[in-house]
Parts: C-alpha cells; structure tokens; sequence
C-alpha cells in the first residue's frame, strides 16, 4: 500500500486497428516509460507475495533443512482450525473497529479546529501532526511506561486505584493498546480529512447561512456530504493500517492475555518458530485479509465516491 | 532498461563484497567474529581483548553485542544462521538453544583435545546444555542459578517449601508478597520448569517424548495458583520479569524473592536498607521430602558451522571460555563461573559473599531446561498454556494439566500455532 507507481504515462485506450504509426511509437513510448516502474514494482511487491504462496504450500521449517516438502493446503488447514487465528483475528478485528471510529470522530473535529483556525495555523496544525511523527514503538514504549504501576504517573491521576496492572488484564490491555494508536494517527486521519475540507466552495456555507441554516445544519448537509471522498479515502487507509497492528501490541504485551493480533501470530511462526510454511500461511491470509477489505471499500463504497464529487 | 540492470548489478556487487570485507584477511592475523548478548560489566570487551593478544597476532576477536532480551538474541541469531551467514565465527549460545542449533547443523561440534579443555571441572549438568545427542556443541562459559532471596528482619527462618513460603507471606503485615518472574515470556517457563523439576517429573525425557507426570505435575501448577490468586501475589504478577522483582523487592515490597544472583550486587548498590537484611536460601521444594531443582541458565560458546575461521575459532572459543575468562565474567557482572573448581576462588567468594557454596550447590542440584530441536515451540506452549499464571485454580488443576500435556505434545511434533 505504501508504494505508488508514477502515474501511467500509455494512453488510457487501445489504440484502433489502423492506427498511426505516430500513435503506434508513442504507445510504445509510453510502454517504455512506464517499464522501469513495473519491474520495481514486480521485484519488490510480485515476488515475495508470489513465493510467500509457494511457501505456505510446504513444510518448510528452517530449524529442520532435511525434512519438509509440498504438503498442499494442510498449513491453511492447521491456521483456519485453530482457535488461536480466530481469537487473535477477533482481537484484530475489535482493535480496527474501535480505533478507527474513535479517530474518525476526533480527526474530524481536529480537522475542523485545524480549518478554523484564525491565528497561529502554523503551529496548530504542526503541534497536531507530533504524535504522527512519533516513531510507533517509542510512542508504544511512552505509553508503556505510563501505564506501568511501577514507573507510571497514569495511577496517580484521580479517580484511578494506585495499584491498576494495566497490562495484567486482557481488556484493560485492550484500553491502553487502542489509546495508544488512536494518539498515534489520529493526526493523520485529522490531515485527511482537512484535506477534503479545504475543497469545500465557502459560498455554499454563505448561501446556507442566508438561507437560515444552523451550524449542525450546515455540517450535515453540506459539510460531510462533500468530504465523503475524503473520508472514505482516510477510513480506507486508516484500517488497512490498523488491520495490520503490530508494533504497540508488541512492545505493550508481547500478544500476552489474549490481545495478540493476527500480524504477531504470523510474526511468531515466522520469526520465533522459523516455521516458514505455518508463518506463510498466516501472512497469505492476512493479505487476503486486508484484500477483502479494500475490495469493499472500493466496491461498496465506489458509485459514492463518484457521487460526492463536487458537480459530480 | 539496460541501465536498470546495470545499476542494480552494481548495488548488488557493492552488498557482496561489503558482506565479504568482513572475512578472513589472508594470511596474517583473522578476525574473528563474536556475537553474544552484551553484558553491562564489561566482560565480553575484556575477555575478548585479552584472548586476542594472547593469540600473538593468530587471530583478533571482534564482539557484535546482541539485545539484552533473550528472545530477541536468538531471533538476530537464527534469522543469520538461517541465511547461512559466514560473518558470525563463534555464538554466544543460550543454554536453551543447543538441541536447535546443533539440529540444524548451525553449530560446529567440539572434539578431541578441545572437547576435553572446555569441559575440564565444569558442572555436569551445564555440559548437558552445551551437548545434543551426547555431542558437544560448546564450549561452556558463565552459568547462572536462581536462589530464594528473603528479608532476614522479618523472616526468621529460610522457608524450605512454596507452601510455607506463600503461608508465611500471607500472614506478614508488610512486605507480604513473593517475587517471581510471570510475565509471558522465557523467564516464566524457567519458574514452570523448576516448580515441574521439584515437584519430581520433567517436561521432556526426550527431544520428542513428553513426560510430564500427572501427580507431581499437578503439584507443581498447585504452587502457581496458590501464589497467583492468593494474598502473597505482587499486583502485577503476571507481568513481571527479573528486573520488576528486584525493583518490587529493593523498594520493600515483597518479604520473598526467587531471582538470579545479580539480584545481590544491585540491591547494595540501589536499596541498602533492603540490602541490610537481605538473606539468601536455596530455592524452595514443591514436596517437602523432595530436594528442590533450582533453575539454571547461563551461555556457552559454539563455533559456527557457516564461519571461514573454523581453524582458529575454536581456539579463540576456548580461550574466550577458560578460566580466566570465568574470572573475569564473575568479577565484573557477576556471573556464576561453569567450572565447579573457581568456587573457592577468591574472585567468587569476593563476589558472592558467604553464599558462593550455595550457588555451587544450587547449580549443581539444579533441573536444566529441557534440550529439544523444538525448544522454542515447547516454551511458547507452556507459556501460552499456563498464562495468565492466576488461571490456574489450586483446587482443581486437572483441567490445566489436560491442555498442558496436550499442548506440549503438539509442540515437540511442531504442530498447529502457537
């Protein structure tokens, strides 16, 4: 998700059977142009995910070099039947949700305040965009240590029991890992979502409020009509990531109390175990995983995009 | 696409040969590579320095320090030996580690003369961590053992069993819990390993067969649960590990504490009010008519099967092992020496004031951890059977045992997640 072929320079129709030859060489060009892109993008995002496959189809074991050999879908068969994905796809799943919807709603807001603001825009906006800067595990260490009884000052706050082993419960664990992410990126759903804001034609604030709109009316009506592309494309983005977690839970818990997420189970068959057929296994569902979610995204919310377009 | 090519050719040739520059340097002096977890005191720079004068210009020994963690050391180690990776000459291997290096023919074995010099006067039991399949795979170096540290101003006694220990601590006004390491991870299947070992049975009498008796298995998960859903449990418990049971102990919260003998130096150093009436025993029994098995650790050096320096990285091995290097290990970190005869050195006495026969009897009475290929499997289904440790209810532990066994079954025959 991160890399971004150049945009594709080649004509977006095929050309007509008598074409030019002008059209056919700069076709041509266009292929040429393109070319170096597309190896990159084969060499680094085709290959591992095609051999990833061919590895979760074996027995592949690096502690065992001897043994192993094609086994079909047992590995497939071993993760889909334990209840260990389940759980640790449920964690997932009640991690994304949960996350995103909070930083949607505080995104927003941040990003009307960000919109509004009269003076000093420069350093609101940059003072909000800090925790997104913030390296995942330092941030996940920070709030680690926060929380811990021994070095933290979260349970000197009022109305918090001095004695609180945030990490010693599941849910409790739960707490901490959302907040933490949510601290993390919310700034950058917030800068998304200003970037849709800033699209808006002020005029159609100025008619609405001729017309007697309230400020709830207008941001109803007009306001988040126009920033559904924004919002999808930040709420798209958004739940990739966290479908993915890994870094917080990691240095938080390890996984411990039920709280690991599908990323850490394929993080341990892979890394831990050296399991290589297990690991793919978990790592080719998770791509499923995180395929099926675009997919939706983009189908079920596609016509949308297009009808949200200004004079769309 | 020609330049493409060229360019990545190019990047390629410059990774390969900076991957060689590292190798062996003609004729003249080697050098040689040594990857070990750091230790704080120094002793890896020290030994290594002076191994590589002694050599007279043979070869020079250049330590690359490994994370403190115990599983992040063996992941850099394995993900490089995975790949086959010639820049690693010798291994600074955890005791847990052998049966899974030497299974996969990472680790070189130690024969002949060698074989004899680096296990001279060492425990018998550290050799048996250093050995798969009754093959040497290294050479042992520090060793390590857990005794129960108890505050003398408020325990007359040393407790001889769990049981009284976690009675004793219930009915102390202050300071009334016991320090353990539970957090889920090595540590707290060294406690589980122990307990198992105590208790008279073991998690493997084989690399594939579990044993795992059900008697004293269960006796020892009643000793969990007693301690985790009873009064004497600290309030994170199942989250602490060595360094939050020296803290809880050094600020006076806990009467008791199971921990490595580091635990000893820090708390003269951080807390001398504590330190004043610290005592030390032996780790407690399960059954009070069975001697206890205290838990062991340590590290061994083993010579790498993918190193270009085969020849002289058993020699520097050796010498980074040998006796003097032990000193040196116990002198500034403090680490048990696995030679039994440096016990009534000066250094170790010096560095373990009064107790340096109970660490030798504690190292020589102690249960290693099992030797499997599979140990990491093994490990992370114990923990993740026995976690969170205030699961297991003391009255009823049948249905503990069950998932127990079966999960450990699974893990020798690497089966199914973990």
């Amino acid at each position: 998700m991160t890399v971004n072929a150049p945009a594709n320079p080649a004509p977006q129709k095929a050309a007509p059977a008598g074409a030019s030859s002008r059209t056919r060489s700069e076709r041509k060009l266009g292929w040429m142009l393109c070319a170096p892109a597309v190896i990159a993008m084969l060499l680094v995002t085709a290959y591992p995910i095609v051999y990833a496959v061919i590895l979760s189809l074996q027995d592949v074991d690096l502690r065992f070099p001897d043994e192993g050999g094609f086994v079909g879908l047992s590995n497939y068969t071993a993760v889909l039947s334990s209840d260990l994905w389940w759980t640790d796809f449920f964690n997932t799943v009640l991690i994304m949700v949960i996350s995103v919807a909070i930083e949607l709603v505080l995104g927003m807001a941040i990003a009307l305040v960000m919109y509004r603001a009269i003076f000093g825009r420069g350093v609101v906006r940059t003072s909000v965009l800090i925790p997104y800067g913030i390296i995942t595990v330092v941030a996940a260490f920070a709030w680690q240590f926060a929380f811990s009884p021994e070095t933290g000052f979260v349970n000197n706050l009022p109305l918090i029991p001095d004695e609180k082993d945030w990490f010693g419960g599941r849910f409790s664990s739960f707490a901490v890992i959302i907040m933490a992410e949510v601290w993390k990126t919310t700034p950058f759903m917030a800068l998304l979502l200003l970037a849709g804001l800033v699209t808006i034609d002020s005029q159609l604030y100025e008619a609405a409020r001729v017309d007697g709109a309230t400020a709830w009316q207008r941001f109803t009506r007009i306001t988040l009509p126009l920033m559904k592309p924004a919002i999808l494309v930040a709420l798209l983005f958004r739940t990739l990531d966290a479908f993915r977690v890994f870094d917080t839970i990691f240095i938080m818990t390890r996984g411990a109390l039920d709280t690991e997420s599908v990323s850490i189970l394929g993080y341990n068959q892979l890394i831990s175990r050296l399991n290589l057929g297990l690991g793919s296994a978990v790592s080719v569902l998770i791509f499923l995983c995180v395929f099926l979610i675009a997919f939706i995204f983009v189908r079920g919310f596609g016509t949308k995009l297009e009808e949200g377009r200004p004079g769309g | 696409m020609h330049a493409v090519t060229c360019v990545a050719t190019a990047a390629l040739a410059t990774f390969v040969l900076a991957a060689c520059g590292g190798g062996s340097s003609g004729s003249g002096e080697r050098e040689l590579t040594f990857f070990v977890a750091i230790q704080p005191g120094g002793t890896i720079e020290e030994v290594s320095k002076r191994c590589s004068e002694e050599s007279k210009g043979k070869y020079t020994i250049t330590p690359e320090f490994l994370p403190t963690d115990a599983s992040q050391q063996r992941e850099q180690l394995v993900r490089r030996l995975g790949a086959e990776d010639s820049s690693i000459d010798i291994v600074g291997m955890d005791v847990i580690w052998t049966g899974e290096f030497a299974n996969a023919g990472w680790v070189d074995e130690w024969t002949g003369a060698e074989k004899k010099a680096v296990t001279e006067k060492v425990f018998p039991n550290v050799i048996e961590t250093a050995s798969f399949e009754d093959k040497l795979y290294a050479a042992p170096f520090n060793t390590n053992t857990q005794l129960l540290w108890y505050r003398k101003d408020l325990v007359k006694q040393p407790p001889k069993t769990w049981d009284q220990m976690i009675e004793e601590a219930e009915g102390l006004k202050e300071a009334s819990s016991i320090q353990v390491q539970a957090s889920r991870y090595e540590g707290y299947m060294v406690l589980v390993n122990a307990l198992i070992e105590s208790a008279g049975t073991e998690i493997l009498s084989g690399p594939e067969e579990v044993d795992l008796e059900q008697g004293p298995t269960e006796k020892a998960l009643q000793v969990i649960g007693k301690l985790a859903n009873g009064g004497a449990a600290p309030p994170s418990l199942s989250t602490s590990d060595e360094d939050t049971a020296r803290l809880g102990f050094e600020a006076g919260e806990s009467a008791f504490m199971t921990n490595y003998t580091f635990a000893y130096a820090s708390a003269k150093e951080e807390a001398p009010d504590v330190f004043k009436n610290m005592g030390f025993a032996r780790f407690p029994r399960v059954d009070a008519d069975t001697p206890s098995k205290p838990p062991l650790g340590g590290f061994n050096l083993a010579v790498s099967a993918f190193s270009e320096n085969k020849d002289v990285a058993f020699e520097a091995a050796a010498c980074l092992a040998n006796d003097k290097s032990q000193k040196t290990a116990v002198e500034l970190d403090g680490l048990p020496p696995s030679r039994s005869d440096l016990y009534t050195d000066k250094v170790v006495t010096e560095a373990y004031p009064g107790f340096a026969p109970l660490v030798k009897e504690s190292i020589e009475a102690s249960g290693p951890r099992p030797t499997t290929p599979a140990y990491q499997d093994v490990s992370l289904a114990i923990q993740r059977s026995l976690h969170p440790p205030d699961k297991i209810d003391a009255e009823d532990t049948e249905s503990v045992y069950e998932e127990l066994k079966s999960n450990v079954e699974d893990a020798v025959k690497r089966e199914g997640l973990l």
